[in-house]
């Protein structure tokens, strides 16, 4: 509501400023219907928001003076000096007490009668001598509303400054330059990279203005239906692209209607299989690097995977071989085709069939991906993942026909030589086929496909083969050559280029000159391939191994150059010295609300920034500061072990150096995590709160889970008590008793403060 | 009276409504667009914006304009930037629009691009409305 009462003050502030020459110019001439009309909207937007606010001073004023206008309007009235002072009058006072809403000051509401009284048609001239009253003192704005059209100009500005410094720098590079002029380069190219983020943030807008409405939405579907739902939002002040937002709005909408009309049972079907009658329905957001998760859980039925292979069948959408040889996932993904709904009966709510297919193609359409986690009868999570921004993507730039085209980095699965060991290219019938280690994928030549050439690329001894992964298939597209990588700015396309379908938008690159983004699963439609969901591809596994491992080769802070495999790796990210912090004992880093354990082999120093390796075994994730990172690297098979124990593996030898392979197992390992929590505990409290208090992080730091009372259908694995008696039910040796006194007392009580006396009790009145 | 910039396309003086236009420009090399429709010529970097360039010839389905045609009156459609190359451009002046001559027969592209006339000194020419020589996307010729 206060963010709502600020647009408001803000919006009303600056209307108010506009208005100001319309009023003079209506005091001018009132006949003037212009003037009146800009007048009135003012008044009737002022009217609409107070309803809406609750503001009722304002209400009353703005709807006097709104009625008044109106029979101006319609010629009922004519707008005499009287009139226009009258109306004039309230919408100062509007403007005075919204100032004295802004600065919390209370405002005397005595000649608001007066006021209103004046704009009668039989009102004695007496409009003139109203008190005045003094303006509330105006608090400084702290924040001001601005235009999105505004952002957008300031950001292809920033862009259009990236163009500029880059073709200074290539200008600079042509001539030997003083170092001077080279360090004022590099400072300006500092400062424009800074500015750039900056920019990109002024459009970032916390989730909550997603979330905002689901209450409600949730709350009123669930009505419909007959259900009852409750709705928990988490993670609401996660940033994200404003326009992403907008773009976001529809697919989160009809995720959740589905959720509650075909996820959450009808109560009576939930008491039947022993749920709780409301259902359970969880939005969050998160950050993970570049990338928000928005995950929508609920605990209703699930997706039955069985009748959607049914309806599959049934819809000859695939015969019954291809569904038997279909796995978990894939059957589950079914959901995505259109036209097949898991529900048989179509409600007003959730339309039908069409739906979680549009919901996938629009998030691809952002460069984002949806997954599901089904428990057919549990409930289903779908987790949406989105680019932080919509405008800047990592895209791998490559050649074709003398062109260049951008691939979006993420469907590119690999780049291979046509003429590597591991791919042969043959022809069957008039369809190129390219096979590499073993797995037969399609081939496309990119060249020919878009008319560029006649030459057969594949033919072309140096000509590279990209990897496509589609939703549908892999395939193979033949190109001239790999160019760079390069994060770019994509945009849509005009309507007449997108329509070819082998595009995903256009761009404009460093070098100056426009770039088309190319769509790799709109090729393989342009290109006619057919994929079929085949058997798995066997084998790969063990070709995999052969390559050996992938591992990063970093510079550590002690200058050292070390390898971590990069299976251990979940991601390399910057992040602020002031984030790292020796607390507890240990260093650690606090990241997206969550404190992760983080090695550091020498100080950070004086940096403001350093970059982290993320380790993830799944469960617990820790932070490894790093100089910086350097490649990634193929290790060899041998390994010389290191002497002694520590936080290094062995030692490998990396393009004739050595290096020292960091042992992910002892980075792991040397973390205190807490056993989990397995073993509950209940304590019988007392009136003072000190188990609470004092006890219960530490037996909670021992791995046991405290409780007040023992949820249903749990029992206590142990039970702590000092001054209330157990439970008579209890087995008296779970009972651990405390004492206040440090000797005397009953014998068999433990001291409240031994620590490890207390420890010990825990462990053997659990049965361990 | 409206303002209309008085241009040459395809060898004929045309009249553009002045509020359909952006601005005019010289075009810097064109990338091209492989798969288009063959009136999209290609895409242009106009500042920090990447502009479609349309071969009007071919819009107005006549000839292609020469390869060297760099001169273009750059228009917005749907939140879409277009270059229309033109042959050549004369200047802005205020004219009274006009239903086109009963039993005119326009030929080809200009009857569908045609919005009225116009008469400078006595001579007629034909209002251009841009927005109509803008390619639509066609179906995916597979």
């Amino acid at each position: 509501m206060d963010d709502l009462l600020q647009d408001f003050i803000a919006e009303t502030r600056e209307t108010l400023e506009a208005l100001s020459g319309e009023i003079v110019a209506w005091e001018a001439e009132p006949t003037d219907r212009a003037r009146l009309d800009a007048i009135f909207r003012f008044v009737h937007t002022v009217k609409g928001s107070c309803g809406f606010l609750d503001l009722p001073r304002l209400a009353r004023l703005s709807h006097a003076a709104e009625d008044v206008l109106a029979a101006v309007r319609d010629g009922q009235r004519v707008p005499d000096t009287a009139l226009v002072n009258a109306v004039l009058a309230i919408v100062d006072r509007i403007g005075e007490i919204v100032e004295a809403i802004d600065s919390g000051s209370a405002l005397d509401d005595s000649s608001e009668d007066l006021l209103i009284a004046a704009l009668a048609e039989d009102a004695a001239p007496t409009a003139q001598s109203l008190p005045q009253s003094s303006m509330p003192n105006r608090t400084n704005a702290r924040s001001v509303r601005l235009n999105v059209d505004l952002l957008d100009r300031m950001m292809s500005s920033m862009s259009e400054m990236v163009l500029a410094r880059n073709e200074l720098a290539r200008r600079l590079r042509d001539q030997p330059i003083e170092p001077l002029v080279e360090g004022a380069l590099e400072r300006l190219s500092l400062t424009v990279a800074e500015m750039r983020d900056t920019v990109t943030r002024t459009r970032m807008q916390k989730v909550e203005a997603l979330f905002s409405a689901l209450p409600r939405m949730v709350r009123d579907t669930a009505a419909e239906l007959g259900k009852q739902v409750q709705l928990t939002i988490e993670g609401s002040d996660v940033e994200l692209d404003r326009e992403m937002i907008e773009l976001m709005r529809d697919p989160l909408v009809h995720i959740i209607r589905n959720a509650v009309d075909h996820g959450i049972e009808a109560p009576a079907d939930r008491r039947a299989a022993g749920k709780r009658e409301a259902g359970r329905l969880t939005v969050s957001a998160r950050q993970s690097g570049n990338q928000i998760l928005i995950e929508i859980s609920d605990d209703g039925r699930g997706i039955d995977t069985d009748r959607l292979a049914t309806k599959a069948i049934a819809q000859k959408l695939h015969t019954p071989a291809e569904i038997a040889m279909m796995d978990a996932k894939a059957r589950l993904d079914l959901v995505f085709h259109a036209g097949l709904s898991s529900r048989d009966v179509v409600t007003a709510v959730s339309g039908r069939g069409v739906g979680m297919d549009v919901v996938r193609a629009n998030l691809e359409n952002i460069g984002g991906r949806i997954e599901l986690l089904n428990q057919a009868g549990r409930g289903l999570t779908i987790v949406i993942y989105v680019p932080l921004t919509l405008s800047i993507m990592s895209t791998v730039v490559v050649g074709a026909g003398g062109q260049r085209f951008a691939i979006a980095r993420q469907s590119v699965e690999e780049i291979l030589n046509v003429r590597g060991e591991a791919v042969r290219v043959d022809r069957i019938g008039d369809a190129a086929v390219a096979t590499v280690r073993g797995r037969r994928l399609p081939m496309v030549a990119l060249g020919s496909l878009l008319g560029l050439d006649r030459a057969d690329a594949a033919e072309d001894a140096n000509g590279k083969l990209a990897i496509i992964a589609t939703r549908d298939g892999d395939y193979a597209l033949a190109i001239d050559t790999v160019l760079d990588t390069e994060e770019l700015v994509v945009k849509p396309a005009a309507p007449a280029v997108m329509a070819t379908g082998v595009y995903a938008g256009q761009t404009l690159p460093d070098s100056g000159l426009p770039m088309l983004l190319l769509d790799g699963a709109g090729i393989a439609a342009v290109a006619g391939l057919r994929f079929h969901r085949a058997a798995p591809v066997e084998e790969t596994e063990t070709v995999e191994a052969e390559r050996g491992i992938s591992a990063l080769l970093f510079e550590d802070l002690d200058g050292e150059r070390r390898v971590l495999p990069l299976a251990a790796i979940d991601r390399v990210e910057p992040v602020p010295t002031e984030a790292i912090r020796r607390t507890g004992g240990r260093l650690r880093l606090a990241i997206g609300g969550a404190l992760v354990p983080l090695h550091a082999v020498a100080p950070i120093g004086s940096r403001s920034e350093v970059p982290v390796l993320r380790l993830t075994d799944g469960e617990t994730d820790i932070a490894y500061a790093i100089h910086e990172a350097i490649e990634i690297v193929t290790l060899p098979r041998d390994v010389a072990p290191a002497e002694g124990a520590g936080t290094v593996a062995g030692v490998v030898i990396v393009e004739g150096e050595q290096i020292e392979l960091v042992d992910a197992l002892a980075l792991f390992a040397a973390i205190d995590t807490a056993p989990p929590a397995d073993r509950l505990c209940l304590l019988q409290q007392d009136a003072g709160g000190w188990m609470d208090t004092f006890l219960r992080p530490a037996i909670e730091a021992a791995g046991y889970r405290c409780v007040a009372t023992v949820p249903p259908g749990a029992s206590a694995d142990v039970i702590v008590t000092m001054d209330a008696p157990p439970p008579p039910d209890a087995d008296p040796a779970q009972v651990v008793r405390l004492r206040r006194e440090r000797t005397g007392g009953d014998a068999m009580s433990i001291y409240r403060y031994d620590r490890p006396a207390l420890i010990a009790a825990l462990a053997r009145a659990a049965g361990e | 009276m409206d303002l209309f910039l008085i241009a040459h396309i395809a060898g004929r003086g045309v009249a553009i409504d002045t509020t359909q236009i952006d601005s005019v420009v010289d075009l810097s090399p064109v990338v091209a667009v492989p798969r288009a429709p063959s009136a999209v010529r290609g895409l242009v970097a106009l500042r920090s914006r990447v502009v479609t360039v349309v071969d009007t010839g071919i819009a107005l389905g006549l000839a292609a304009m020469p390869a060297d045609a760099r001169r273009a009156i750059i228009t917005r459609l749907d939140g879409h930037h277009y270059a229309m190359l033109v042959d050549s451009l004369e200047d802005v002046a205020s004219f009274a629009r006009q239903p086109l001559s009963s039993g005119l027969a326009l030929d080809r592209g200009w009857a569908a691009a045609a919005d009225g006339m116009v008469e400078r000194d006595g001579e007629p020419m034909l209002v251009i409305d841009l927005a109509r020589l803008v390619p639509a996307p066609q179906a995916i010729a597979a």
